[in-house]
């Protein structure tokens, strides 16, 4: 159900890491929750965003969600090909990634929930 | 009149022909000025592009039809808690039409203006008597206006007497979200008190977070449950000894008036909706009327003017140095003020006393009747609402939203929903003393049918309603791309892509 | 005691009672501690029969000067304009007037459409991409642009001109003082418009330039430098228009460069009543759209692929967004704005410029006629600019009693600017509509020269 290879924060985000870079995205649980996705406030390209902090806003039509970095960087690309469909947040929740963050400190990730934990988290 | 259901009204510029008229203008009787003398050059306007040109009677027949499509209270009950959809009497619109109240100008001078005065005086008087809080402002134009104005006095009344606003407001997790947004809009960091298990605010959480830094407190009473806050008096003294103040959000003052006055809880400062307790009409979504009402402490921190007693008469008064400012221009909603001082005038005191004991009867006795075929989480004595869940009916696949949908193929308006957000599934059921036990009967046969549905037909239910002539928009694609306006050349209004062949 | 509001009988209650399973009305109100509850009767005045009711409402309703018997010369914010009768008839139908907000479209599509073609028009008129569903008034509708313009630049400076209507610059203040924003007045200059020196002076910083079109003196800004300024400063240029119906004439002030437009749509036909209620709007750019407070109604298709209406992007209201709402507004000004949108459908494309242009000609015959018959005493057209229907005279030894002595003659002379503008205590703001007939302003200009002339 979650991806092994992806970690997880309670705030029910996920941080896929390869090469010292973080793709960033929100869970099947977090899409269920929200209902139809319709708009999503990505961040600026070059921002230095850390971790914990509020980083965007995703919407359905009745709820508000912020989107908060798993990980500390530097916000490399943004995917605004989703912004502009986000209903692809519900259709492939884990294929769809946001944010791409150049990581400041790889060990952060580690610490983050495996995808067992986030399991049992989402039940 | 077509009978299609698929059919659409046209919009208005779609009914737009060159060199049809719906005005009468008179002739001129001064002769014509220069026009290219006076403005100036590129502010003259060649044009207003898109404004169409109809025919008087092609207009009426568009807004009546329009009418068509719409319920309202004066065709059926809307059991929507803490709206207080009551009854709006006639006899209301006729007087704030009376030549001299609905034609008068705000400005004119105050010798002139007597009777409207004496009209804005006379109410906060009754207000004042009705809530037991003497200094009475009917400034704000609607409930969340009032509760900005309200938070803005408490704010000025702690700099006057501390020095010092304090940066923190209280707010139950129950609470209507203009309680923490108005909270927010008056410079306050809101933090949220968790209700207990009877749906209470809990005193233990309350003095957990009281302090020095908390301005105020901020509840609803009663409460958006249904419940009376029976601690509101411990809660106040809490929070006055911690030289804080207690903000009442008086939405539903229905369950109260000529009852209780929250003046006697302790509370400092409250709000009204005069578009709820006290019969003005919703409009479809306003004009409403949010009048405050407060102690005698916070009187001289009302927003301006306020009416003041002058001799054998009244004036406005503007000139009030520790009052909080300006909250509207002119008066606040005369209009609507007009129209709750003929209800209450109407009633007296007596009528009062019948309106709340006939709302809090209503809603008891439609959780008795619905007992047993929906769950009801808090189910002792409630005041004016009731709150059930959709608890039993989710075995069944089925939602508060299916539930509410196929109110509307019985004939009602749903009841409100998912709200407040601390029962999941919430249905917040306020009939009012509007309704007698007829309708109230034929309610709960709904409600009961609707139910027996759920075990049977869940799959119809999710497509509710089913006999009106729209059913549930995809409310998601119109978000995603939003058109909030018409363009000519549109197809029709929303430009959503093709349709969908039937 | 029966009611005629309140239909259960004392058999109906009894069986009620029964069903609940209490014995008594006061059973129910057990819950509410005995030493909170209310002994005896709230003090207010005992019921009154709707015929009593009536007569004393009417009684009252004489001690005020209306308009039908009064000469008024009123404008400041409120304009009395002719609405075709057949508004007011569809305003009392019950489906509109008695309904509740839209939340549920499949059985509110009337209001949803009224409400979609009001933006429309809304949008047409002040020249801008997106407008909303209503605020409660022009002034809070003006502070609430000044607020966006705030969330979108990110700073906490408002300029806001003095020509702006001194009621509106005074709740800005209000809801400025605590939020912790900045508010700076930029003065006008001797045509009455906004001194552009100053203004320049005063940007640096700046969220929003607030500026009103045409302004209080009724004088015509023009928006295109001051829209330019606000832009090379980062800031967001908000016109405030009080009187609609200039638009009929003038150039809308979104085609000219402005941002944000904060309007009061009273002059489209709404009733004076006394100050309210009114119908505030704020049209804007479409990068303004997110930032928008107030309902939105949108185009949307039902399960069946059928054209409706309903009310969207509510993520950035209060009932959802909460404490970071765009705006604590909930309830507007619905009717108001049902009521403003048939006026606009009404005059339409023609209509509302001939109205408008009825309006100047007369406003310009009464300043002439003024003239004709004070200017020996010393008074003279106050700014000498363009205006619209409303103009300032001035060189009255003391305005405010030139204005309460026409009282007796059952003329209101306009408004005492002395009041908010203390160096313009020999001034007053005459505004003079399509309501205003040759014979009356006559009256007006020959009572103005015997008043100036008195000493």
């Amino acid at each position: 159900m979650y991806p092994e290879h992806y970690r997880y924060t309670n705030d029910h985000e996920w941080v896929s890491v390869a090469e010292g870079q973080g793709r960033v995205g929100v869970t099947d649980y977090a899409q269920k929750q929200l209902g139809d996705i319709v708009y999503l406030e990505l961040p600026e390209v070059g921002r230095t965003v850390k971790q914990g902090e509020v980083i965007g806003t995703i919407e359905s039509v009745k709820a508000v969600s912020e989107i908060f970095a798993p990980v500390s960087g530097q916000v490399l690309e943004v995917n605004t090909a989703l912004a502009e469909r986000p209903e692809g947040v519900n259709h492939d929740p884990h294929g769809s990634w946001m944010v791409i963050v150049k990581l400041s400190d790889p060990a952060e990730a580690d610490r983050l929930l495996t995808a067992s934990q986030y399991g049992e988290l989402a039940k | 009149m077509s009978t299609i259901p698929d059919s659409r009204e046209q919009v208005i510029f779609e009914k737009s022909a060159a060199g049809r008229r719906g005005f009468s203008l008179p002739a001129s009787d001064v002769p014509a000025a220069d026009l290219q003398g006076s403005i100036p050059e590129g502010l003259l306007r060649p044009a207003i592009d898109g404004f169409p040109e109809i025919a008087e009677n092609d207009l009426v027949r568009h807004y009546v039809r329009l009418s068509t499509w719409n319920y309202s209270v004066d065709t059926g009950m809307y059991p929507l808690g803490s709206c207080t959809m009551k009854y709006n009497p006639k006899v209301n619109e006729a007087v704030a039409r009376l030549r001299g109240l609905g034609d008068l100008h705000p400005l004119v001078p105050d010798a002139v203006a007597q009777g409207a005065l004496a009209v804005m005086h006379a109410l906060q008087e009754m207000l004042g008597a009705i809530t037991g809080l003497p200094a009475v402002t009917l400034q704000p134009a609607a409930g969340a206006h009032g509760e900005l104005t309200g938070m803005m006095m408490i704010r000025k009344r702690l700099l006057a007497r501390d020095g010092r606003p304090r940066s923190i407001v209280l707010v139950p997790d129950s609470a209507h979200g203009t309680n923490p947004s108005s909270a927010h809009f008056c410079g306050y960091e809101v933090r949220e008190i968790r209700s207990n298990e009877r749906g209470n605010l809990s005193i233990e959480s309350l003095a957990a977070v009281m302090s020095d830094q908390v301005a105020a407190l901020m509840l609803t009473n009663p409460n958006t449950l249904g419940m009376f806050e029976d601690h509101i008096a411990d809660a106040a003294c809490l929070v006055h000894d911690k030289g804080g103040l207690v903000y009442c959000d008086g939405a539903n003052m229905n369950a109260l008036v000529g009852k209780a006055r929250p003046g006697d809880f302790g509370v400092d400062v409250l709000h009204l909706n005069l578009h709820k307790t006290f019969s003005t009409p919703h409009g479809g979504g306003g004009p409403g009327s949010g009048p405050i009402a407060a102690t005698a402490a916070l009187e001289p921190h009302l927003p301006v003017p306020v009416v003041v007693r002058e001799g054998e008469g009244f004036r406005l008064a503007g000139d009030r140095p520790q009052s909080i400012g300006r909250v509207k221009a002119f008066q606040g909603n005369f209009g609507m003020v007009v129209r709750a001082y003929a209800y209450i005038r109407s009633l007296g005191p007596e009528g009062l006393r019948l309106t709340a004991e006939n709302a809090v009867l209503n809603a008891n006795y439609v959780r008795a009747r619905l007992r047993g075929a929906y769950d009801i989480p808090y189910d002792r004595i409630n005041m004016h609402e009731v709150i059930l869940s959709d608890h039993r009916q989710n075995a069944h696949g089925v939602t508060t939203l299916d539930i509410a949908k196929r109110l509307i193929d019985h004939g009602f308006h749903p009841p409100t929903i998912y709200f407040p957000l601390i029962v999941h599934g919430a249905l917040m059921i306020e009939p009012t003393e509007s309704e007698g036990i007829a309708e109230l009967d034929r309610f709960v046969a709904a409600m009961l049918a609707i139910a027996a549905e759920a075990e049977t037909e869940p799959e119809k239910l999710k497509k509710a309603p089913l006999t009106t002539r729209r059913s549930r928009f995809d409310e998601a694609a119109a978000a995603r791309k939003p058109v909030l306006r018409w363009r000519p050349g549109d197809a029709s209004p929303s430009s959503l892509g093709p349709r969908p062949s039937a | 005691m029966t009611h005629r509001y309140i239909p259960n009988t004392d058999a109906d209650i009894r069986r009620m009672l029964e069903a609940i399973g209490v014995g008594s009305i006061d059973d129910l109100f057990a819950p509410v501690p005995a030493a909170l509850r209310l002994d005896g009767d709230v003090a207010i005045p005992p019921a009154m029969s709707e015929p009593d009711l009536l007569r004393h409402l009417e009684a009252l309703a004489r001690r005020n000067a209306d308009a039908s018997t009064w000469s008024m010369f009123l404008g400041g914010g409120v304009y009395r304009h002719f609405a075709p009768s057949f508004i007011d008839q569809l305003l009392l139908r019950s489906e509109f007037y008695t309904a509740y907000t839209p939340y549920q479209p499949e059985i509110s599509q009337g209001t949803l459409q009224a409400i979609f073609e009001f933006q429309t028009l809304v949008c047409q008129l002040l020249g801008t991409d997106i407008a909303n569903a209503s605020m409660y008034d022009g002034s809070t509708a003006a502070t609430e642009a000044a607020l966006l313009a705030t969330r979108m630049t990110r700073r906490d400076r408002i300029v806001i001109a003095r020509t702006v209507h001194p009621h509106y610059r005074q709740v800005l203040a209000t809801y400025a003082a605590n939020l912790g924003l900045e508010v700076v007045e930029i003065g006008y200059g001797p045509d009455g418009t906004v001194d552009m020196g100053m203004l320049d002076a005063s940007l640096a910083g700046a969220a929003a330039v607030v500026f009103q079109y045409p302004n209080y003196f009724g004088a015509i800004e023009d928006p295109r430098p001051i829209a330019a300024a606000a832009r090379a400063a980062g800031a967001l240029g908000v016109a405030v228009v009080t009187e609609p119906v200039s638009l009929g004439l003038l150039a809308a002030p979104g085609s000219l460069g402005v941002d944000v437009v904060a309007a009061e749509m009273q002059g489209m036909g709404l009733p004076a009543s006394y100050g309210g209620p009114h119908c505030g709007v704020i049209g804007a750019a479409e990068k303004c759209l997110r930032q928008m407070p107030g309902r939105l109604v949108g185009a949307a298709r039902d399960a069946e692929g059928r054209d409706g209406f309903v009310l969207t992007l509510a993520t950035r209201e209060q009932h959802i967004r909460r404490e970071k709402a765009t705006s604590n507004i909930c309830t507007n000004s619905g009717l108001m704005a049902l009521a403003a949108g048939m006026f606009m459908a009404a005059y339409g494309r023609e209509g509302l410029p001939a109205l408008a242009r009825l309006n100047f000609d007369k406003a310009h015959y009464a300043l002439r006629a003024i003239m004709k018959e004070a200017s020996g005493a010393g008074v003279r057209a106050g700014f000498g600019g363009g205006f619209f229907n409303e103009f300032v005279i001035r060189g009255l030894d003391n305005a405010a009693r030139v204005r309460d002595r026409l009282l007796e003659e059952r003329l209101v002379a306009g408004i005492p600017l002395g009041v908010d503008y203390p160096e313009l205590q020999d001034a007053l703001l005459l505004c003079v509509t399509e309501l205003n007939e040759a014979g009356e302003i006559d009256r007006l200009a020959s009572a103005l020269g015997a008043a100036a002339s008195r000493p």
